[in-house]
């Protein structure tokens, strides 16, 4: 098989174990064909863009396509500062996004709102929609970058991604509550 | 830079003038609130002045302003600006400058809080029109006679106007909040929370 290589610590290894052979190979493509889309506002920017050019090369980890449609990507990176007149914005895009879908907040800024702590600058995209990585810098090393898409594939893998919680976490009040 | 310009609009305008000072190289002329339409004007008219160019408009907050070298407890408001009604709390400021002549000119305008409200430039300089919708957006100045005085960068629900110096230094105004979000434990006077 040689599927089992990709995953290394035990804890992956239960619930990979725990997971059936068809959401295995399921979350297996999944994670290696995420599609990006680069909500890009401020300097964060020139970092992913770093990311994705060839010398630190996403493409490797099968993450480099950007599509700049919300409806064709299945990952979205927050990149840079979000202010609160974006918010309505990111909510959009957000819920525009096909099921499932991961998020990546790429920076301070977009993780916590950084160094802007006024009446302007949101503290955190995570108080619009729901975050699965957060990589800290200002801006983040293309390595924390590539980290990051590591641990969100390791997420993806075992079934732990926010909209993939969600999801299970509805089947099962489906199952548990019929004809609700 | 010369007090040329100064001494023509002392000459012309004499009236209008409260006083005049430069610094660092830099002209400035006090106006009164009631001639500074007609200052400005005769600037941009009189063949002499021909200032063409508008460079820029904005506001200052002089709340609780004190200058490093004024010990506490003396007064504070600048000395050449003679405009006791009431110690005004801003100043409007509008850079001038001429292509045509090389010179430049800055216009300050005392503006007390109860009365925050200086006639508009927009309509002889319309670039000044985004920038005083600028200053009315950050300070909350009414620009009378202006076209189209409205937010230019906030959303039209925030309240207030935050590069005043008495709003709250982290105070937010959110126009959308996660569901799910948990109450903010970190609850100040400033924030409120969520």
């Amino acid at each position: 098989m040689g599927l089992e290589l990709t995953t290394t610590r035990l804890e992956d290894a239960a619930k990979w174990a725990k997971q059936s052979a068809l959401d295995r190979a399921t979350n297996w493509g999944r994670k290696f064909s995420l599609f990006t889309y680069p909500f890009v506002t401020a300097c964060c920017g020139m970092e992913f863009m770093s990311v994705a050019a060839p010398k630190y090369d996403i493409a490797r980890f099968g993450a480099e396509f950007p599509r700049f449609s919300p409806r064709q990507s299945d990952l979205l990176m927050i990149v840079g500062t979000i202010t609160e007149k974006q918010g309505p914005a990111l909510k959009r895009v957000f819920d525009q996004m096909a099921e499932p879908k991961w998020v990546i907040a790429f920076g301070v800024c977009a993780s916590t709102g950084g160094f802007y702590q006024n009446y302007h600058a949101m503290p955190g995209a995570d108080q619009v929609i729901p975050v699965d990585v957060y990589i800290p810098g200002c801006p983040p090393r293309p390595e924390q970058v590539l980290d990051a898409l590591i641990m969100l594939m390791d997420r993806i893998q075992s079934g732990r991604g926010h909209s993939q919680l969600r999801t299970k976490r509805e089947q099962l009040i489906a199952q548990d509550h019929p004809g609700e | 830079m010369s007090t040329k310009v100064l001494d023509a609009l002392k000459a012309a305008h004499a009236s209008a003038i409260d006083s005049v000072e430069t610094q660092h190289g830099d002209a400035i002329a006090w106006v009164k609130r009631d001639h500074l339409l007609a200052v400005a004007t005769w600037l941009k008219n009189d063949p002499a002045m021909a200032f063409d160019a508008p460079v820029l408009a904005t506001c200052i907050d002089r709340l609780d302003w004190r200058p490093i070298d004024v010990p506490p407890g003396a007064p504070v408001y600048p000395a050449t600006a003679p405009w006791t009604e009431d110690r005004p709390r801003f100043e409007v400021v509008y850079q001038l400058r001429s292509n045509r002549h090389r010179h430049r000119l800055r216009l300050k305008c005392a503006v007390p809080e109860h009365d925050a409200r200086v006639p508009s430039l927009a309509t002889l300089w319309p670039a000044f029109d985004w920038q005083e919708r600028e200053t009315f957006d950050m300070y909350g100045i009414k620009f009378d006679g202006h076209p189209d005085l409205r937010r230019i960068y906030l959303y039209e629900e925030f309240v207030g106007h935050p590069l005043r110096k008495d709003y709250p230094k982290e105070k937010r105004q959110p126009l959308v909040r996660r569901d799910d979000l948990p109450i903010n434990p970190i609850k100040t006077p400033s924030t409120g929370g969520h």
